[in-house]
């Protein structure tokens, strides 16, 4: 399809937009062709994201000009902007959960549109790109596949001649990514133009004729995503070499850090999932990766191990010691360490700074001088010591939790348990939005703690980044563990196995 | 004591009549509440309203001429809380107290030349055939025309609400502001309108204490009204319907302790005045427990200000 990049569509000469001093679009023009599928790669803060909010109306730019269908293009909003022909579909969903799936649709189009012809329009697009969803069906009760499904009918019932993807495949199964990929092959054969924002270079190989590289707000290049490896293309975006982490060594078979057997534990509310006969253990320098598609118990059994959720049926050894009715406070006391999956308020306070977001995970007291005064200074060291290592782009250690984006409050809150010298470290979906080498980075400081003898549970849905770096791995499908087996020893058919059956 | 001194057609079309000040004002809170906006100012806009169109009554000699005056008070008094709330970018709780308070204190100040003075004649419109119906005539078709707009104003509103893109709109913004604003709706415009309308209604609810039901100004005469109309709007759920059934409820009390007062039952007359307070305890403890929680009522971002972050 790359022979047509001379029926331009859409295209962008010299964007710029600075934001204090940050200029985070740098002298920015791209092309888009007809029936083009373009990629946008670049890393977190590259500047993605303030150019498809200047593409969509969200954002001004400062100077530079855009076309679109051979016009001058210039959107003051979202709105402006759907009513020349862009469609955008956003990486955290711009849904209204109370609302019905049918009222949201509604809600995305500009014009009054009587009820029952646009339910014959919206049935109509589902049937032909596949894209099943229960209108009368509230938001909040629609898996993320779902959710995405809406929000991708909400943008094709206005007929856009060029469809932005913000990362659209972050939160979908193996399954859903591939009938999203097949939607949008269909549209782009039929004559819409897809700008997929993503950092995933797999799926870029797999789906994107052209790919803009974007590091540090400035255009790197255009590339065929086909020609190239994934590997490759990373480098380009990252502007450096990028390394592979190793898994660990060697497991210390004769210390057995934690053991977990659970015969079953009822969730607590309607919409959880029942964990059954698991049956785990880990080693000493040992990674235990525990893959899956979500909402198959992740969140269930990470609350078991973190002691938020007790159960007397439930037994765990740690280190010869049952624990399995201890609170998370005391257990990270015994030394052992948890980063949950959500990142603002679960593993980090929004509100709270730096600062105190380390000095609330202190369970060995080791900013605490006599009489309960903060040891401030210490604890300054520690909190950039944290941000240093792990890369953490903020003003400083006093900036609020919520002012981070999501990768880097990641990497925070992983740099901030790692740094508890933990010998047990649980940790769930340690890189999700995190990008490339900022992921290699936390992976490798994970391996690096399994070394020095600490024993890790890395929960993820990203079968790569389990298979990269665990010893051991055992996947979860409708709240129950398969037998752990040998990473090394493992085929992907085998694993498409073991997860038949699962998500939806 | 004996109840059949209660005539129950009279109890029943006073209880409209002592309901209408809470519906107006609730209805007005209930659409302040859908936008996404806490406004606790409810009682200082009522007050105001009923001092500025018992002024205006007067001294226009029309009723509801003084009803429009009250409309725009409330409105200009809301006017000040948009401001401070959605410009400023103030504490929604902290701001809505500071106008109660200033409400109050202005309206007496306001007030004061007015104590005593009788208000305009208003006339009852009696709906012909319906109104000539035995008890139920009496009950609900012998009004004035004040109590016949909030009953098409609840009409309305549930309209408006359910049926109507501005509606859906207007939720959409109160459910969740950013992303109202990442499809291009004007969160800040349409929360601006959203409380003008609650104050006008608040203010209306006002005049019509001052002008129609008592009707004279004394100091402080909501007497809590604007609290009770608050609760109204979390014990219907946010849902017009329930709301005028809330509201009546609660007239029903008032009403019923002032007759029993009159009548002389053996209860302490402070005991009875403070059952439509108790009323208001009581609904909320009930509608707070568990299994009604969880139900759609409540706006997602109800109270939150609105930083544009993008």
């Amino acid at each position: 399809m790359n022979n047509k990049i001379e029926n331009t569509l859409f295209q962008c000469r010299a964007i710029n937009k600075e934001f204090g001093n940050v200029k985070a679009n740098d002298d920015i023009s791209i092309n888009i062709g007809n029936s083009q599928i373009h990629a946008l790669l670049g890393e977190n803060g590259a500047g993605k994201s303030t150019l498809v909010k200047i593409i969509y109306g969200l954002l001004q730019p400062d100077s530079g000009s855009m076309t679109f269908l051979n016009k001058e293009y210039s959107p003051k909003s979202p709105k402006d902007a759907r009513a020349l022909g862009v469609g955008m579909v956003f990486q955290h969903f711009s849904l209204f959960e109370p609302l019905t799936a049918f009222e949201n649709i509604l809600l995305g189009l500009d014009k009054e549109i009587g009820e029952k012809e646009l339910h014959k329009s919206v049935i109509k697009l589902s049937e032909s790109y596949g894209l099943e969803v229960n209108l009368s069906s509230y938001i909040g009760d629609l898996s993320a596949g779902e959710r995405q499904r809406v929000e991708i009918i909400r943008a094709l019932i206005q007929k856009p001649k060029l469809l932005i993807m913000d990362e659209p495949t972050s939160v979908l199964t193996p399954f859903e990514c591939e009938s999203l990929f097949k939607t949008l092959k269909k549209l782009a054969s039929e004559g819409t133009s897809i700008l997929y924002i993503s950092h995933k270079l797999k799926e870029i190989a797999d789906l994107c004729d052209t790919a803009s590289v974007l590091r540090k707000g400035a255009i790197v290049g255009e590339y065929d995503p086909k020609k190239m490896t994934p590997r490759e293309l990373g480098e380009i975006m990252v502007g450096q070499s990028l390394f592979e982490p190793k898994r660990p060594v060697a497991a210390n078979k004769s210390n057995k850090v934690l053991s977990v057997k659970i015969n079953e534990v009822k969730p607590d509310t309607q919409f959880g999932v029942t964990l059954k006969n698991i049956d785990l253990a880990v080693y000493q320098s040992e990674i235990l990766g525990i893959g899956g598609v979500a909402g198959n118990g992740q969140e269930e059994l990470m609350q078991i191990l973190t002691g938020e959720k007790k159960d007397r049926n439930v037994s765990i050894k740690y280190m010869d010691n049952d624990i399995e009715m201890l609170n998370p406070r005391v257990r990270r006391e015994i030394g052992l360490a948890f980063a949950p999956e959500e990142r603002l308020g679960h593993a980090a306070v929004g509100n709270l700074n730096l600062l105190e977001n380390s000095l609330i995970t202190d369970p060995k007291k080791r900013f605490q001088k006599k009489m309960g005064f903060i040891d401030f200074s210490e604890l300054n060291e520690y909190t950039n010591e944290i941000i240093e290592k792990f890369n953490v782009k903020t003003t400083g250690v006093s900036a609020l939790a919520s002012s981070l984006s999501g990768g880097n409050l990641q990497k925070f809150v992983v740099g901030r348990e790692i740094g508890q010298k933990p010998s047990l470290f649980i940790v769930n979906q340690p890189t999700w939005g995190v990008d490339a080498l900022s992921a290699a980075n936390i992976r490798q400081a994970i391996v690096a703690i399994a070394n020095n003898g600490a024993a890790i549970i890395l929960i993820s849905q990203d079968l790569d980044e389990i298979l990269e770096i665990s010893n051991k791995v055992a996947f979860l499908t409708n709240g129950n563990l398969s037998i752990p087996t040998n990473a090394m020893d493992i085929k992907t058919d085998e694993i498409g196995a073991i997860m038949g059956g699962i998500g939806d | 004591m004996d109840l059949s001194e209660i005539n129950f057609a009279v109890l029943v079309a006073s209880l409209i009549v002592a309901s209408t000040p809470l519906v107006l004002a609730a209805l007005g809170e209930l659409i302040v509440e859908k936008a996404g906006v806490l406004n606790l100012g409810v009682e200082g806009m009522m007050i105001i309203g009923a001092v500025a169109g018992f002024i205006v009554g007067v001294e226009t000699g029309s009723a509801y001429i003084g009803m429009i005056a009250a409309a725009v008070a409330g409105a200009l008094l809301s006017l000040l809380f948009a401001f401070i709330i959605l410009i400023m970018q103030a504490n929604q709780v902290a701001s809505g107290l500071a106008l109660t308070i200033f409400g109050l204190g202005i309206a007496a100040l306001m007030g004061h030349p007015y104590t005593g003075i009788k208000s305009p004649q208003i006339s009852t419109i009696s709906i012909p055939i319906l109104s000539e119906i035995p008890i139920l005539g009496t009950m609900f078709f012998q009004h004035d025309l004040i109590v016949y707009l909030s009953l098409i104003s609840v009409l309305t509103i549930w309209y408006f609400l359910t049926r109507m893109r501005a509606g859906l709109i207007l939720r959409s913004v109160g459910e969740d502001h950013d992303v109202a604003h990442s499809l291009g709706y004007r969160v800040i415009t349409i929360r601006f309108l959203a409380i003008l309308f609650g104050g006008a209604m608040a203010g209306v609810g006002g005049g019509y204490l001052s002008l129609f039901r008592v009707p004279q100004w004394t100091e402080g005469m909501t007497a809590g009204a604007g609290w009770i109309a608050l609760a109204l709007v979390v014990f219907s759920g946010w849902r017009p319907f329930r709301l005028l059934i809330g509201a009546y409820i609660f007239g029903g009390i008032t009403i019923l302790q002032l007759n029993l007062q009159a009548i002389g039952v053996n209860i302490n007359i402070a005991v009875l005045s403070m059952a439509p307070y108790l009323a208001t305890i009581l609904a909320l403890m009930v509608i707070s427990m568990s299994r009604f929680r969880g139900n759609r009522g409540a706006p997602g971002c109800l109270g939150r200000s609105f930083v544009k972050t993008i």
